[in-house]
């Protein structure tokens, strides 16, 4: 608590760039494959979804635009009936099991009562409909993804159904008290996460997402639910609040320190002596000697776009690296506070100063610091990412941590990889 | 409302964008919320641009909503007007705060009086324009408050023609199809026939130059998505003719250049005391410098002839392109297309008479549909198209936006004027080849070789993957999981084991990555 205490949050204008939201759509109908994403918008999230999705677009994905005419915004059709129609076509198109609405900042502004059509289509026609207002008017980026899991967690039953698949906890079948994970990741890195456990002796019952709609994870009171991604605030607080299920607040699997950590923390709640992990990190960061040399005394910036900063500032700070600021879009001090403390006690453990944390960034002001500091490498989107590397700045694509498998033992290499090939430090260059 | 998963074309603030930061020193701010500002992320990769783009978005959040944005606005333009000294700033009003209703227009006339930049409101109605009608708009915009305010202050008072002639090149601007090299192609081509450029909008222009245009001759339109409405105030309130043929394909480019002889020789006797005469150049650049006229009478070229193709993409090159193909190429075109819907009347007019029938379609599934059931040898379309005829294996060449990045080439790749020409038939011929070559060898048994090849490599030993791992295996996706399951079974040799466990699967990918690192 006390590390807590001493770190410095700042708060600036707010004006800074990061993705739409809506974004979360281009991962999420790929975990969940028995999906539709229907983002109800205008032509302006159309055409960043499209733009952003890149290539994935032209695989015919599971998602769609309902774009709003100007009948629409004046309210002279009906909200209700307009949807039903494109829902029928979406149903006989595709026949999904699950049509997951994205709300815009339009539909809040006029203010279109989508959990109410959507509870009287979901009667009318039999097909489960699930509202997720993730608008640029309140959310960043990644913050997408929580407000869909958020909407999902009420529809995670809560008996177990017969068949559903429980094979891999069979064996386990003991007397611990179940736990569901949360947080959308390629199935590979959830079965890693699940094996990682699985040493330590303890099941895990459920992922939230999971591979299907049709195969979410039971929850019941007096389930224990972690979280293994920053920016899933809300999320937990649905579990917590509207499924009474118990919290682990633990760092996040991000880095083999990381990693160990959520793992203690998960033995720590289920009384489980933790068992060879730390033999396991430091045989990580043994192997990793060579790169960790390199990156000795290296400094980086975070301008901040997509919540993942603080677990991926504390990773690189226990690597040796020095961080000047950690912009974040939003920070939940409570959600985080193991994650913070962790920072915390890293900095100490490292002998580095604490870095400055900086919600709601201010993008030009940042670009004026990175000047002054000249950082050897800045994190941050796309916008800035070329004109900084004009001006002799390296530079990495915060977008790809979204994308690249950065979870568990397993990927470690993969994420130290993505900082130091931006910095031209591959002994085998 | 409408179900749509793809958009040939994007909003209106991004063509306001697009023209406010083609030209120099002038600043966009966006009236949107958290996430709108990613022209930026398009800027920068696809113009791989290396400054900053002159785009920020005075950000509409909950507090917005419920107090109002006119300080913050207020504020905003005030602080880059300090920050970045801009010649302008544009107030570029979003899909989301159109519906807002607030009064933008007032905050542009208040922050006007402390700002010593000038500030405009783009003024585009969100839900009735699409990206090319608001760029059209927008510097139509631009350049008429530039020409009032002067003629008002009494500086166009004593301005006249140049003694030389000259003219304004109206269009070209960021993002656009090839723009870049078009410019410099037509740049040249008016260079040789003894024309100077009087200024070339937006791309590259300060509005303080904005005042020089009504000096030029007569203005040309290379594009008539964006620029018309430029040149027909410039031609109502200054007397400016202007020329619209695109130079495009050996044809029109011909065309182009005698209207500008008519349009020179209107003003240089009086000036010049001589008159102009193109014809020997036209014909001197016909036989010599554009091969295309030679390319499409040779040998190679006859396999070509009657062959089908289907077009589509904006009005100006999905137009330009079928009249080339059927009159300097003698190839089919049995569809030719475009969506740009609020031009089509022109489009029409243009192909009617080079095509069996026309589409006008903003639904990339009906020209999916179409391009199915017409089965041509090639495709001549977008970014849209060329996927269209991966999944029905017809090639496709690139002749429009919506493009991607490597239709951004850092070669000189122009479609306009007469190495245009070249450009064009080079793409028209690579693509045709690539289908009979790919054609040929399915006949003759395809690219099969390889397959059986990696499969003698990898029978000598042979291994067991348990259930889990299998699971595991059917997991990664497709297109590289033939790699994996050979890198796994690579690494399980070396270590000499034969059952493949899911453990095995992920110490061999750490000692893979732990190789690539």
């Amino acid at each position: 608590m006390k590390t807590v205490e001493s770190l410095i949050f700042e708060c600036e204008t707010g004006n800074y760039h990061t993705f739409c939201p809506i974004s979360c759509v281009v991962w999420l109908y790929q975990k969940i494959e028995d999906s539709f994403f229907l983002v109800i918008g205008t032509k302006t999230c159309g055409y960043f979804l499209q733009n952003a999705l890149g290539v994935m677009i032209f695989a015919e994905p599971r998602y769609a635009m309902a774009e709003l005419q100007e009948n629409d915004i004046s309210a002279q059709s009906n909200d209700y009936e307009e949807l039903r129609r494109l829902c029928i076509d979406i149903k006989k198109a595709i026949n999904p099991s699950v049509i997951i609405w994205i709300g815009t900042c339009t539909t809040e502004i006029i203010k279109m009562d989508l959990e109410g059509i959507a509870s009287k289509i979901e009667i009318d026609f039999g097909i489960p409909i699930i509202v997720a207002r993730a608008n640029g008017l309140d959310y960043a980026f990644t913050q997408g993804e929580d407000t869909v899991l958020a909407a999902m967690t009420q529809r995670c039953p809560e008996e177990e159904s017969l068949n559903s698949q429980s094979d891999f906890d069979d064996n386990f079948k003991s007397n611990q008290p179940s736990l569901v994970l949360f947080g959308s990741v390629p199935s590979t890195v959830s079965s890693q996460l699940n094996l990682e456990l699985k040493y330590q002796s303890i099941s895990v019952s459920g992922w939230l997402p999971s591979q299907r709609y049709t195969e979410l994870p039971y929850l019941k009171k007096g389930f224990y639910v972690c979280g293994i991604n920053p920016f899933l605030s809300r999320t937990a607080t649905a579990l917590m609040r509207r499924r009474k299920c118990k919290l682990i607040g633990a760092p996040f699997p991000i880095g083999p320190d990381g990693t160990r950590a959520w793992i203690e923390k998960i033995c720590l709640t289920f009384n489980k002596k933790p068992q060879g992990l730390e033999e396991k990190e430091n045989k990580i960061w043994n192997e990793l000697k060579n790169h960790l040399h390199l990156l000795q005394g290296k400094s980086v910036f975070f301008m901040g776009d997509n919540l993942l900063e603080i677990s991926l500032a504390r990773f690189l700070i226990r690597c040796g690296i020095i961080v000047y600021e950690i912009g974040i879009p939003y920070m939940d001090k409570r959600y985080q506070i193991a994650e913070l403390s962790l920072l915390g006690h890293t900095c100490k453990k490292m002998c580095v100063p604490i870095p400055r944390i900086v919600e709601k960034p201010d993008n030009y002001n940042q670009i004026q610091r990175i000047r002054e500091l000249q950082p050897d490498l800045v994190i941050t989107g796309m916008a800035h990412a070329n004109p900084l590397k004009a001006r002799g700045i390296n530079i990495k694509w915060s977008v790809e941590f979204i994308f690249v498998q950065i979870h568990g033992f397993v990927n470690v290499k993969d994420l130290l990889n993505l900082f130091t090939r931006c910095l031209h430090l591959n002994p085998s260059d | 409302m409408k179900l749509v998963y793809w958009m040939y074309t994007g909003p209106a603030h991004v063509g306001i964008l697009r023209v406010a930061s083609s030209f120099k020193n002038v600043h966009a701010i966006m009236h949107a919320p958290l996430g709108d500002d990613y022209f930026n992320v398009m800027r920068s990769m696809l113009e791989r641009e290396r400054d900053f783009t002159p785009v920020t978005a005075s950000i509409i959040d909950r507090y917005v909503l419920a107090r109002g944005s006119k300080e913050k606005v207020f504020k905003n333009i005030l602080r880059k007007d300090k920050e970045q000294r801009p010649d302008l700033i544009v107030l570029t009003p979003t899909c989301t705060s159109s519906i807002l209703q607030e009064d933008l227009k007032n905050f542009v006339n208040r922050a006007s009086l402390s700002a010593r930049s000038d500030v405009i409101l783009a003024d585009v109605n969100h839900y009735r324009v699409n990206e090319f009608q608001a760029a059209d708009r927008t510097l139509e915009q631009i350049v008429r408050y530039y020409l009032l305010k002067a003629r008002e202050q009494g500086f166009l008072k004593n301005q006249s023609v140049t003694t030389v002639p000259s003219v304004n090149i109206i269009g070209i601007f960021t993002l656009g199809f090839h723009n870049q090299h078009d410019s410099r192609e037509l740049k040249r081509l008016l260079e040789d026939l003894g024309i100077k450029i009087n200024e070339i909008i937006p791309e590259g222009a300060s509005v303080k130059n904005l005042i020089n245009l009504p000096q030029a001759w007569f203005n040309i339109v290379p594009y008539r998505e964006v620029g018309l409405m430029t040149a027909s105030f410039l031609q109502k309130d200054f007397g400016m003719p202007y020329i619209l043929t695109t130079p495009m394909g050996i044809i029109d480019t011909a065309d182009f250049i005698r209207q500008v002889q008519k349009n020179v020789n209107k003003l240089a006797p009086f000036f010049l005391k001589k008159t102009f005469d193109f014809e020997s150049y036209i014909d001197y650049q016909t036989k010599f410098v554009s091969h295309a006229a030679w390319f499409s009478q040779s040998a190679d070229w006859q396999n070509l002839t009657g062959k089908k193709a289907v077009v589509f993409g904006d009005a100006t090159h999905a137009a330009s392109i079928t009249k080339i193909m059927v009159r300097e190429m003698g190839i089919h075109v049995s569809c030719a297309g475009t969506f740009c819907k609020h031009d089509s009347n022109w489009f029409k007019e243009q192909v009617q008479d080079f095509c069996d029938e026309i589409i006008i379609t903003e639904d990339h599934a009906e020209v999916a549909n179409t391009i199915s059931r017409l089965e041509p040898s090639a495709i001549f379309g977008t970014q849209m198209e060329r996927h269209i005829g991966k999944r029905l294996g017809i090639p496709c060449g690139v002749i429009s936006s919506p493009v991607h990045i490597q239709n951004f080439p850092l070669g000189y790749r122009p479609f306009l004027g007469f190495e245009g020409t070249n450009q064009i038939a080079d793409l028209v011929y690579n693509s045709f080849t690539l289908g009979m070559e790919d054609h040929l060898l399915d006949v003759f048994g395809g690219h099969e070789n390889k397959k059986v090849l990696t499969k003698l490599l990898y029978k000598k030993t042979k291994f067991y993957w348990t259930v889990e791992s299998q699971i595991e295996l059917q997991k990664i996706p497709g297109f590289v999981r033939d790699k994996i399951k050979i890198n796994t079974e690579k690494f399980a040799r070396q270590k000499n084991v034969r059952t493949i466990t899911v453990d095995i699967m992920y110490a061999a990918k750490k000692s893979f990555t732990n190789n690539l690192i």
